[in-house]
C-alpha cells in the first residue's frame, strides 16, 4: 500500500520552499476544507488535508435520539445528494426490521434518488468548470439543476435537505404531473447533455487542464477504498446499484459507466455518462410505476431493530455510503457509523497531489467532488 | 509628417499653457473613468447574455448607472492597509498602475486630425509605456506580503514578459510595410485594412494583447479559483478600484492599437472618423469579453508553452515572409 510521505514538518533554514494554507476559507475548497501545501514555486511537494471545520456530530446525535428523530439528519450529511442518504437510511432500517415496502414506493424512491443524483452531478459540473476558470457553464448547469429542484420540490416540499423517506415507504404519493415532468425532463436533458459535451468535453483548454492530471490508478483507488465515479474513472466497474442491488435497482437496464486513465478527464466522462444512465433509469421507472399505497400498512410505532449488528450500503452520487448500525433492541441506536465516500477521497490527496502544479490542485480537488459535512459528519 | 491640427487648435484655444495642460489631463481622466464605467456595464451585459441572464436592469436605463452606484459604494469603503504589508510599495502600486494611462491615451490618434501628440515614434513609446503595468502588478504583489499575492505577481511578470515578445514581433511587419513608427502615419497609410494582408500578425497580436491585459483565458495572475484574487488580494475600496480602472483602460489601449495597425483606424464610410474608431475599438473589446465568458483558464506552464513554442515561432515566420515579400 502506498503511504504518503510526511513532508509537512517545517524545515528550518529552507529558503527554497514554502508552506501555503489553502483554506479553510478559499473559493475552491468547496466549503471549509483546509489543505496545507508544501510548495516549491508552483510545484507541490506535499499536501495534507486538515478536516473537521464542518463537524456537526451526526454520528453522536444518532446515539441520542430515536430512529425516526434522526431521519432529518441524514439528508444534511451530504446535502447535495440528500435524497439518496435519506432513502438509504430508511432502507437500512427496513432491512434490519424486515419491513416490506410497497411497489409504488420503491418506484418513487428510484425516480427521486436518480433525480437527486442528476442534481448532484449537475452542481459538480458547474462548480468544476468554475474551478477551472470557466464561468458560463456554471449558470447553465444551475439553470438545469433548478428545473430538477422544482420537480423534487413539488413532491417533497424541500429543495435540498429532503426528508421524504419513511420507514416502509415515502411520506407523500406522487401525481401524474410529477411523473410527466420527470419524463419531460429526461427528453429535454438528453439534448442538453449533447450541448455540454460540445461546449465542455470538446473544449481544448478543458482537455489540456484535465487529461493526465490527478491520476488515481485502480491500485491506489482500491487500496484507499475509493468508490463511486472516482473508482469507475480508474476502470474498475463497481456500482452498488449493480453489485448488490438494493431496492428494485435490479429491474432496470443501465450500464456501469467506466473510463480509462483515472485522471480528472476520466472522472468528468464518468459523471457525464452517469447522468445519461440516470435518465435511462428514470424513464424506465416512470414507464413501469404501478398504482397502490406508498407506505407499508403495518410499521410499528416504535422503531426497535433487533439487537445485533446491521450493515446497509447505497450508491450515493459520490460513491459507497455505508451505514453500520449496532442496536441493543431499544429505540435508540448504540452506534451508527456512517461510511462516507468523500472522507476516503480526500484521504488520497497526500498521494495524488505531490508533483502537480498549484493550479492542478484546484482541478483535482474539484474532480473528486467532495462535500465537507460528509467528510466531517 | 502630418501636422496634428486638432492638438494645435486645442492648445491655442487657451491662452495659458498650464490651463491647456490641466484641461487635457482632465479630459483624459474623464475619458478613463467614463470608459471604465461603460465597459464594466458592457462586460456585465455580455456575460449576462451569454449566461442566459439579464444583467443589471434596475439602476438607470438598461442598468447603465449600476456601475456608477457601485463606484459610489467603492469610494465609500474604508481603505484598509494591513499591518504586515511593505507600506511604501503597497501604497504606490495602485498609483503606478494608473499613472501611465493618461500618457498612453494621449498618444492615440482618434481621427485624421484629432491627436494630442504626434511624433515619429508614438508606437515605440506606447509599447514601452504599456510595459510599466508589470511593475505596478509586481509592486502590489510583493508589497502585499501575502503568498497568494506574491504568486500572482510572479505569474504576471513571467506572463507579461513572455507575451510582449510575440506582440512586438506581430507589430514589426506593419512597421516594415509602412516604414513608419508613428501611429497616425501607419493608420493613414492604410488604403485597405492591413488585416487583409497580415491576418496571422493580427491574430498573434490579439492573443498576445489579451494575455498582456491579463484577461481570461489568460487571467492567471488573478485566477480567483486558485489565488483568491492574485496580486490585488490585499487591496480594498478604491485602491482595488484603481487596478480595475487600469485593466479596463489597458483593454482600450491594446484594442486601439489593433484598430490603428490592422483595421484602418478611423477610416470607414459614411460615419465620421472618430465614430468608426470607437466602433472598431469597442467591437474588439466585445470579442475579448466573449473570450472571457467562453473559455476555462489555462494552466501557467501551458500558457508559457503556448507563447514560446507556438506564438513566437509563428510570429517569426510571419515576419520573415513579410520581409521576403517586401524585398521582392
Amino acid at each position: 500500500m502506498m503511504r504518503p510521505k510526511s513532508t509537512m514538518e517545517l524545515v528550518p533554514g529552507d529558503d527554497e520552499t514554502y508552506y501555503l494554507n489553502m483554506g479553510p476559507q478559499h473559493p475552491s475548497t468547496h466549503g471549509v476544507l483546509r489543505l496545507r501545501l508544501h510548495l516549491e514555486g508552483e510545484r507541490i511537494l506535499g499536501a495534507e488535508p486538515v478536516i473537521g471545520y464542518g463537524h456537526r456530530a451526526h454520528e453522536k446525535m444518532a446515539e441520542n435520539r430515536d430512529y425516526l428523530q434522526f431521519l432529518p439528519n441524514t439528508s444534511r450529511i451530504d446535502y447535495l445528494s440528500g435524497m439518496i442518504y435519506n432513502l438509504g437510511y430508511c432502507q437500512a432500517i427496513e432491512k434490519a426490521m424486515q419491513i416490506e415496502v410497497p411497489e409504488r414506493a420503491e418506484y418513487i424512491r428510484v425516480i427521486c434518488a436518480e433525480l437527486n443524483r442528476l442534481t448532484s452531478h449537475l452542481l459538480w459540473l458547474g462548480t468544476y468548470l468554475l474551478d477551472l476558470g470557466g464561468f458560463t457553464p456554471f449558470l447553465y448547469a444551475f439553470d438545469d439543476r433548478e428545473k430538477l429542484l422544482d420537480i423534487l420540490d413539488s413532491v417533497t416540499g424541500s429543495r435540498l435537505t429532503y426528508c421524504y423517506g419513511r420507514f416502509g415507504g415515502v411520506s407523500m404519493d406522487v401525481d401524474d404531473t410529477f411523473l410527466r415532468a420527470a419524463a419531460d425532463y429526461c427528453t429535454y436533458f438528453r439534448k442538453r447533455l449533447d450541448e455540454y459535451h460540445a461546449l465542455v468535453t470538446h473544449n481544448i483548454i478543458f482537455r489540456h487542464r484535465t487529461k493526465g492530471v490527478g491520476v488515481m490508478g485502480p491500485e491506489l483507488a482500491l487500496d484507499y477504498g475509493v468508490s463511486g465515479p472516482c473508482l469507475r474513472a480508474a476502470g474498475v466497474a463497481r456500482d452498488l446499484r449493480k453489485d448488490e442491488p438494493y431496492g428494485i435497482y435490479d429491474r432496470f437496464a443501465f450500464d456501469i459507466v467506466t473510463a480509462e486513465g483515472g485522471d480528472c478527464f476520466a472522472r468528468h466522462m464518468v459523471r457525464m455518462g452517469e447522468m445519461e444512465q440516470s435518465l435511462n433509469i428514470i424513464e424506465q421507472a416512470v414507464g413501469g410505476i404501478p398504482d397502490g399505497p406508498v407506505l407499508a400498512p403495518k410499521v410499528p410505532k416504535r422503531i426497535r431493530p433487533p439487537a445485533g449488528e446491521h450493515y446497509f450500503a447505497v450508491e450515493s452520487a459520490r460513491g459507497h455510503f455505508g451505514m453500520y448500525l449496532r442496536s441493543d433492541g431499544t429505540d435508540v441506536p448504540v452506534r451508527l457509523k456512517l461510511r462516507t465516500p468523500s472522507f476516503v477521497h480526500v484521504a488520497t490527496m497526500p498521494v495524488v497531489l505531490p508533483g502537480t502544479m498549484l493550479a492542478d490542485t484546484v482541478a483535482i480537488l474539484g474532480s473528486i467532488d467532495i462535500v465537507i459535512p460528509e467528510i466531517d459528519r | 509628417m502630418t501636422a496634428p491640427h486638432a492638438t494645435t487648435q486645442f492648445f491655442h484655444t487657451f491662452d495659458n499653457p498650464w490651463i491647456a495642460i490641466a484641461a487635457a489631463t482632465g479630459a483624459l481622466l474623464g475619458f478613463i473613468t467614463i470608459n471604465a464605467l461603460w465597459l464594466i456595464w458592457l462586460e456585465r451585459k455580455v456575460s449576462a447574455r451569454m449566461q442566459r441572464r439579464y444583467g443589471p436592469t434596475e439602476v438607470g436605463p438598461f442598468g447603465l448607472l449600476q456601475t456608477l452606484a457601485d463606484v459610489v459604494k467603492l469610494v465609500g469603503k474604508e481603505l484598509i492597509t494591513p499591518d504586515h504589508v511593505h507600506r511604501p510599495l503597497y501604497l504606490i502600486a495602485p498609483i503606478l498602475a494608473f499613472a501611465p494611462l493618461a500618457a498612453l491615451l494621449s498618444l492615440l490618434p482618434i481621427d485624421a486630425d484629432w491627436v494630442f501628440h504626434d511624433f515619429d515614434i508614438t508606437l515605440v513609446l506606447l509599447l514601452a509605456f504599456s510595459g510599466l503595468n508589470v511593475i505596478a502588478i509586481f509592486a502590489a504583489g510583493w508589497g502585499s506580503n501575502n503568498k497568494y499575492a506574491l504568486l500572482g505577481a510572479v505569474r504576471a511578470v513571467a506572463q507579461n514578459i513572455s507575451y510582449e515578445i510575440p506582440l512586438l514581433l506581430a507589430v514589426i511587419p506593419i512597421v516594415l510595410m509602412t516604414r513608419s513608427l508613428s501611429l497616425h502615419e501607419i493608420a493613414s497609410a492604410q488604403s485597405y485594412p492591413f488585416i487583409l494582408v497580415q491576418p496571422l500578425a493580427f491574430i498573434i497580436y490579439f492573443i498576445s494583447a489579451t494575455a498582456e491585459t491579463n484577461r481570461a483565458p489568460f487571467d492567471i495572475p488573478e485566477a480567483e479559483s486558485e489565488l483568491i484574487a492574485g496580486f490585488h488580494t490585499e487591496y480594498s475600496g478604491m485602491r482595488f478600484g484603481v487596478f480595475f480602472l487600469a485593466e479596463f483602460t489597458n483593454m482600450v489601449i491594446v484594442c486601439a492599437v489593433a484598430t490603428l495597425l490592422f483595421l484602418g483606424g478611423w477610416k470607414g464610410p459614411l460615419l465620421p472618423g472618430f465614430v468608426w474608431f470607437f466602433i472598431k475599438v469597442y467591437g474588439l473589446i466585445a470579442v475579448m469579453m466573449v473570450f472571457r465568458w467562453t473559455f476555462p483558464r489555462l494552466r501557467f506552464d501551458q500558457l508559457m508553452t503556448f507563447a514560446w513554442a507556438i506564438l513566437v515561432p509563428l510570429a517569426l515566420v510571419n515576419l520573415l515572409v513579410t520581409i521576403v515579400v517586401l524585398k521582392l
